[in-house]
């Protein structure tokens, strides 16, 4: 399973803070988890994860392109931060 | 004591006592930042809530202590962040440097605020008369944060 996390505006705008969804043996590009949770939750998800200025995280993380997910990771979804 | 800490917390923290912790390093000079929940004169700020991601929080500061640890001798440094309900006038973040010179310890002391507010994955929610809004990000937190790759 791929454990995804949403913070904060995107956990607002999506209704949930965490689900779980089976990953395929050779993982997924960004890309296809987005398609995948799309296709799983509504396509508001494609719309919200794929806005400007999201950024992703893969294993607490910041992600980049080159990576794929792939079972056992945790991946998160946040706006720009704001702490401080 | 660890001479490096990083906290993520709801409760406050006594600046006293983690001044006096980097004061018994006797390394020389000691810089600190604290920031507070600012009150703005149009809208007042009712209380601010911040939200975290437990555990990358954590790790994220840990790193960033690291980097400075990586340029600038120090001989420690402790970084408090708090989470959750905070009122206004409320302190929410607590950076302390030790070094032999202050230079050194100015500079790291920035260096981490300047990390910690655009890689920490922490966000602020505020409550005002006229409703809760998010903060927005601030570009220029971004080139401060640049600034110091040049």
């Amino acid at each position: 399973m791929i454990t995804v996390l949403l913070f904060a505006r995107l956990r607002e705008e999506l209704g949930t803070e965490r689900v779980e969804l089976p990953a395929p043996a050779d993982g997924w590009s960004l890309a296809e988890l987005i398609s995948a949770l799309a296709g799983r939750y509504g396509a508001v998800w494609q719309e919200k994860l794929t806005a400007p200025h999201v950024i992703v995280s893969r294993n607490q993380e910041v992600f980049t392109d080159s990576e794929r997910f792939r079972a056992g990771d945790e991946v998160a979804f946040y706006p720009p931060v704001t702490g401080g | 004591m660890d001479r490096f800490q990083v906290a993520v917390q709801t409760e406050d923290f006594d600046v006293g006592a983690e001044t006096t912790a980097l004061q018994q390093l006797e390394a020389g000079a000691i810089a600190t930042f604290i920031g507070t929940v600012r009150s703005s004169a149009d809208e007042p700020v009712e209380a601010l809530e911040l939200e975290h991601y437990p555990g990358m929080t954590e790790r994220q500061l840990g790193k960033i202590v690291e980097e400075a640890v990586a340029r600038w001798p120090l001989a420690g440094v402790r970084v408090i962040h708090r989470v959750g309900q905070l009122q206004q006038g409320a302190r929410i973040v607590f950076v302390g440097v030790a070094s032999a010179h202050r230079r050194d310890a100015f500079e790291a002391c920035s260096f981490i605020m300047d990390y910690l507010k655009t890689r920490a994955p922490i966000w602020k929610k505020q409550h005002t008369a006229g409703g809760a809004s998010w903060v927005e990000a601030r570009a220029s937190d971004d080139v401060a944060a640049a600034s110091w790759d040049q």
